[in-house]
């Protein structure tokens, strides 16, 4: 029997290694999930580079991260925030490195990790400082940058429910990174509201298949 | 003649007069959010947030809030009857597969070519940021722009060359000032509105590009 439910969060957390790359879902503070973060933190990993939107709000969650000093890198397209002291200071500082990305480009390079492509063409960026130095193409009159896909080690990802094989639906808003992170990871672990019985989960609704998804966590 | 300045009100009013039933929209930060409250009630307009949601409605009563249920300007927002919720793949396929009809976002210059610059002041101490400026820029079929027509030092925000950080090269095609409104086109900066007793040579005065009078 096939039970993606089984492992605690702490276990489903202890195979990350320090120097991971890891992707954080989450729109701000809508879909972050904040106690797999938190485990992350519990475990002392260190030198993480962090694929997310933003940097991290207020002192919760991803904020909380990158105070514990956890964070070599992150790659995001909105780090500047009202509430995005940490950050702030930790860059002004010099201790972190920023990959600033538009966030369309965030998003298809992450996708182009799932479906296995190589670097992709993007029209997002070109002419402007964000595509310095990157191969550019002309197709049919429009002009493109060249952009790796952007792969990790692991997506931490924050769903609504979620069954023992890996199947997950979201709610609302918080939905954002979710599906496109659990397939351009390598393990992806969900923390989930509640996880129901298989065939609970309407199939036609099903937004991420169980492929995509290692760990189901319950919250 | 003396002139009065349109206020960010007035601008927002002006903007949604000119976006149709059965639209899709995604109107930017800050003063582009306002023109959904002047968007007309028997009037179906599809608003889109880059964070996933199509069809979206004005903000909920206070007890409503829902953390999950956000605008890209992380404001609280409740969902129309018909509207949807999508992942950012597919929002941002929205957004650069030329299936927004209009987006709106704001400004600190535009060139005459119609090159954006909106994301950065270039400083060297700033922080960058730019979400999905850049995408939206390329993406939406039609770009609007609102903006104050001059800097709060005065100094013009319409120009010939960007010396701000682009966004993206000739992308807009209309901008909408607290003065005129102006488009862009292949012979220039066409203004086709001014405020009433603002004359063209006081207008163009205030910006940095040559502009063609079309208000007559």
């Amino acid at each position: 029997m096939i039970d993606k439910t089984s492992a605690s969060l702490i276990e489903a957390l202890s195979q990350i290694k320090d120097g991971s790359t890891i992707m954080i879902g989450g729109f701000g503070t809508a879909g972050q999930p904040a106690e797999l973060i938190d485990g992350l933190i519990e475990l002392g990993i260190k030198d993480l580079v962090i694929v997310n939107n933003n940097a991290g709000n207020g002192d919760y969650g991803l904020a909380k991260l990158l105070k514990a000093g956890a964070v070599r890198k992150i790659i995001c397209s909105f780090p500047r925030q009202s509430d995005s002291w940490v950050f702030d200071e930790l860059y002004r500082a010099g201790k972190i490195e920023l990959e600033l990305v538009p966030q369309g480009n965030l998003a298809c390079r992450i996708q182009a990790a799932g479906m296995g492509l190589g670097p992709i063409y993007t029209p997002t960026g070109f002419g402007t400082m964000l595509a310095e130095g990157k191969p550019v193409l002309n197709h049919e009159g429009k002009d493109y940058v060249l952009e790796n896909p952007i792969r990790a080690d692991f997506a931490l990802i924050k769903a609504y429910k979620g069954d023992r094989w890996g199947n997950l639906v979201y709610r609302k808003s918080a939905r954002n990174f979710g599906p496109i992170m659990a397939m351009a990871a390598g393990v992806s672990i969900a923390q989930v509201q509640e996880v129901v019985e298989l065939g609970a989960l309407d199939p036609e609704h099903i937004v991420t298949p169980g492929i995509f998804v290692q760990h189901v966590v319950q919250i | 003649m003396s002139y009065i300045k349109l206020t960010r009100d007035q601008i927002a009013e002006r903007v949604a007069q000119d976006i149709p039933e059965g639209a899709y929209v995604n109107l930017g930060i800050g003063l582009p959010t306002r023109i959904a409250s002047y968007l007309p009630e028997d009037k179906e307009v599809f608003l889109h947030s880059e964070n996933g949601l199509l069809a979206f409605g004005p903000p909920p009563a206070a007890e409503d809030e829902d953390p999950e249920l956000i605008n890209a300007g992380k404001e609280f927002v409740t969902m129309l009857s018909g509207g949807a919720f999508f992942h950012h793949g597919d929002s941002f396929a929205m957004m650069r597969g030329g299936h927004l009809d209009i987006c709106v976002l704001g400004a600190f210059q535009v060139a005459q070519n119609g090159d954006l610059a909106n994301w950065h002041t270039g400083a060297p101490d700033a922080i960058p940021a730019v979400g999905g400026a850049m995408d939206l820029a390329v993406g939406a079929k039609k770009v609007f722009v609102t903006t104050d027509h001059v800097t709060k030092h005065g100094e013009p925000k319409l120009v010939s060359e960007l010396t701000y950080p682009a966004t993206g090269l000739k992308c807009v095609d209309r901008i909408y000032t607290d003065l005129c409104v102006i488009d862009v086109t292949d012979k220039g900066l066409v203004v086709i509105e001014k405020v009433a007793g603002l004359s063209f040579a006081e207008l163009q005065a205030m910006t940095g590009a040559e502009l063609i009078d079309a208000t007559v």
